[in-house]
């Protein structure tokens, strides 16, 4: 018995001390950080994508597809990128936005050419869902609801409702989505790069309000610090592991709404493991259209999206919003 | 002695209890109720009960007749939930307290938080959206809880006492306070609670059917379904029954106006006494609450407070001294104010429930600065949850709970000294 006692404490200590060295380079909750590690943000453009036309082209967004997933995971096979997002037999769910109807949500192309890809990896499409908070948001934005199990699914968070019981970080007391909590494994996060009137922009930390019932509740102070302390409840914290930023058109104010006048075709994907690096370098790209059609900044304005900050915080670890650490790279 | 029932729900029991309700001190300032129409209906369906039987059954549900009446119309009702857009059209009704802002905005003028909201979008509350350029109320006639209570419960002490409020609810909430106790639904869009299709007429009938001269708007905010209640007020009046509303007063002085003349009694959740508190704590603001408690008395409504003691948050002697002042100097001193015992709950559960002293102390505090009418709440069995007459100081309506055991005013006045007592007593 004495024996055993001591052998506990010493592998108690030794696991103490081994978590202890990990601990400053780890940023907590995602697999894919290392220490010392920049954070990548893959941004994809093709001046082209749209031909002559107002629609993206198929081949030139799955080119562009292609060549984020290759840079992002450093191989030289499309497919070999996919498969370490979804191992086989894992549930994949697509969040996307479709708030603002067809003008400014998740480009459909876009999605058809992410789930062609997952299936080109190995996934059966019953194992693919798209999914956003109302089935009204998805048809909105071009989608068609089905849900029937052995096919590929796309539904609102109405469907299965969601968790009784609350989820709690922080400032943030939510019920969870169960598209989310009960049958996704592994979600990919596909937001849109575009202004947020209250916010300040909405990409990739925003878009996951979609996950939760009461995102009214969260928009004060600029979405401070609820939009990071969403992002840190378990199932989104650990499920959530690519984030692709459909920036084909983008809006740089007036958002969420659709607003024509102050969108642009931005031919862009912006792609990362780090949704705060990811928001940061969009917010970014929306503060310099701003500069260059003479509008306020979001300083100004006194809607700083001071959630990107917030996510990258100690308490929160979400990732990096600081752009020395942030390894942009354009392909 | 008057008898008095206890709560009787009217929908079925999984429609408005949640595992919260399990959890909540029974007793609790107008919390969702546990019992259900059938227990009702279990307890007293066996046969007509004298008159002493009914007495000894003073705590269980009411009258035979009224849950038999109640039974046998409920169900005729539709079911909100899982119906389609098109049903939902009989919920939807235009704001009437907003304006057009361009490019398809609105700002919501209802509340002083005036959120301006894009097309699609929806205010705080999660009950009123943005649709083109319009902004219509989502709840309308939707009704998510549906209850028989004493108007002890609201707590109204002062208003009627002894008899039953027809009590309803939609979800939605202007605030978010981190201690509420229903805040399944109160947090909740209406989609996401079964509700009912309830019309104010209908609810006026209800509420007549089950002999209860009151309909109470209340459990989540009413201010968030403002249209339903004044139409349905205004259907309750038409009909004799008065209208009591449990509210945070946290409403714009314009539709604060226009509302007071169609209800008969307002209770005020007063939070805190600091704005930090209420910015903190409840996601709201102090200033407009407090300018609508005097606007209410100023327009001659009858208004109670209740205060709810959370430990360690609002419960120093400066915060309560403070309030007892402000009451006193701003609304006069039969205004009766009701500290009331926090139990944990929602987002605050790693507080204990509040010590007995502190109550005591606060009661202390306000009856010392002079106000007449101050009680415990939430404490079943405390003196303080009777009546005292200000003058001679007999105990003038004896409670035990939710139960008034003893009733000593006419017209108005202490029946020992002839004191007029502040309240509306028929």
């Amino acid at each position: 018995m004495r024996r055993r006692l001591q052998s506990n404490r010493r592998d108690f200590l030794r696991t103490c001390a081994a978590s202890a060295l990990l601990a400053p380079g780890t940023r907590g909750l995602s697999p894919f950080f290392s220490a010392q590690e920049k954070t990548k943000v893959v941004i994809a453009r093709d001046p082209l994508l749209r031909g002559s036309g107002s629609s993206s082209d198929s081949a030139r967004l799955l080119n562009m597809l292609d060549r984020s997933m290759q840079a992002l995971f450093a191989t030289d096979s499309p497919l070999e990128a996919w498969k370490r997002v979804a191992r086989p037999g894992e549930v994949v769910g697509l969040k996307v936005n479709g708030l603002a109807g067809r003008g400014i949500s998740t480009n459909v192309l876009l999605i058809q050419l992410v789930c062609q890809r997952l299936q080109d990896a190995g996934l059966p499409q019953k194992n693919i869902i798209i999914w956003d908070r109302l089935n009204d948001d998805l048809e909105s934005a071009g989608f068609r609801i089905v849900t029937h199990p052995d096919r590929l699914r796309c539904f609102g968070n109405e469907t299965l409702g969601y968790e009784e019981e609350l989820s709690i970080y922080g400032s943030v007391g939510s019920c969870l989505s169960k598209t989310l909590t009960q049958v996704c494994d592994v979600v990919i996060n596909l937001p849109v790069l575009k202004d947020h009137s209250i916010a300040g922009v909405t990409l990739a930390l925003k878009n996951m309000f979609g996950a939760i019932h009461n995102p009214n509740k969260y928009h004060l102070n600029v979405g401070d610090p609820y939009v990071a302390d969403v992002n840190m409840l378990p199932p989104i914290r650990q499920k959530v592991r690519l984030h692709i930023c459909d920036a084909t058109t983008a809006q740089y104010e007036g958002g969420p709404s659709f607003m024509p006048q102050w969108t642009w075709p931005c031919n862009s994907l912006l792609m990362s493991r780090d949704p705060v690096a990811l928001d940061y370098t969009g917010w970014q790209i929306l503060e310099q259209k701003r500069a260059e059609h003479g509008l306020k900044s979001l300083r100004e304005l006194n809607r700083v999206p001071n959630y990107i900050a917030t996510a990258a915080d100690s308490n929160h670890r979400l990732g990096t919003n600081d752009p020395s650490q942030i390894e942009k790279s354009e392909v | 002695m008057l008898p008095m029932a206890k709560q009787t729900n009217l929908f079925n029991a999984e429609s408005t209890c949640s595992p919260h309700d399990l959890q909540c001190e029974a007793h609790a300032a107008d919390a969702l109720p546990r019992d259900s129409v059938l227990d009702s209906l279990t307890n007293l369906s066996s046969a007509e009960r004298d008159r002493r039987a009914f007495i000894k059954l003073a705590t269980l549900p009411c009258l035979a007749a009224c849950v038999g009446a109640c039974a046998t119309g409920w169900p005729t009702l539709a079911r909100a939930a899982g119906s389609s857009p098109a049903e939902d059209s009989r919920f939807i009704v235009e704001a009437q307290f907003y304006e057009k802002l361009p490019f398809k905005k609105t700002r919501c003028k209802l509340c002083p938080r005036e959120c301006v909201i894009d097309d699609r979008e929806r205010g705080y509350c999660g009950v009123r959206e943005n649709r083109g350029g319009t902004y219509y109320s989502l709840v309308h006639s939707r009704v998510c809880a549906a209850h028989i209570d004493p108007i002890e419960k609201k707590p109204l002490f002062h208003f009627c006492p002894g008899t039953l409020a027809f009590s309803v609810a939609t979800a939605g909430c202007n605030v978010n306070c981190k201690f509420c106790q229903n805040w399944d639904i109160s947090q909740s869009r209406p989609e996401q609670v079964r509700s009912n299709y309830l019309p104010p007429k209908d609810l006026a009938n209800l509420a007549q059917q089950n002999r209860c001269p009151a309909i109470a708007y209340t459990y989540s905010e009413p201010v968030v379904f403002y249209e339903f209640m004044r139409d349905a007020a205004d259907a309750a009046h038409a009909l004799g029954i008065k209208s009591v509303v449990v509210s945070g007063g946290f409403i714009q002085q314009d539709p604060l106006k226009k509302l007071c003349p169609s209800v008969d009694a307002i209770k005020v959740d007063l939070k805190s006494f600091s704005e930090k508190y209420y910015k903190e704590v409840v996601n709201g603001e102090l200033k407009p609450v407090l300018d609508a408690i005097v606007t209410m008395r100023k327009l001659g409504m009858w208004t109670e407070l209740v205060y709810l003691v959370v430990p360690t948050l609002n419960d120093s002697d400066a915060e309560f001294r403070s309030l007892a002042q402000w009451v006193k100097s701003n609304l006069g001193p039969d205004v009766p104010l009701h500290f009331s015992r926090f139990y944990p709950q929602y987002l605050l559960k790693n507080l204990p429930p509040t010590p007995m002293q502190t109550l005591d102390r606060a009661k202390a505090i306000a009856d010392a600065e002079g106000l007449h009418y101050v009680y415990l709440g939430n404490v079943p069995g405390h003196p303080a949850e009777s009546t005292y007459c200000p003058k001679c100081g007999r105990n003038i309506i004896k409670r035990e709970g939710l139960t008034v055991q003893e009733f000593h005013l006419k017209k108005g006045k202490c029946e020992f000294c002839q004191q007029p007592i502040a309240g509306v007593w028929s």
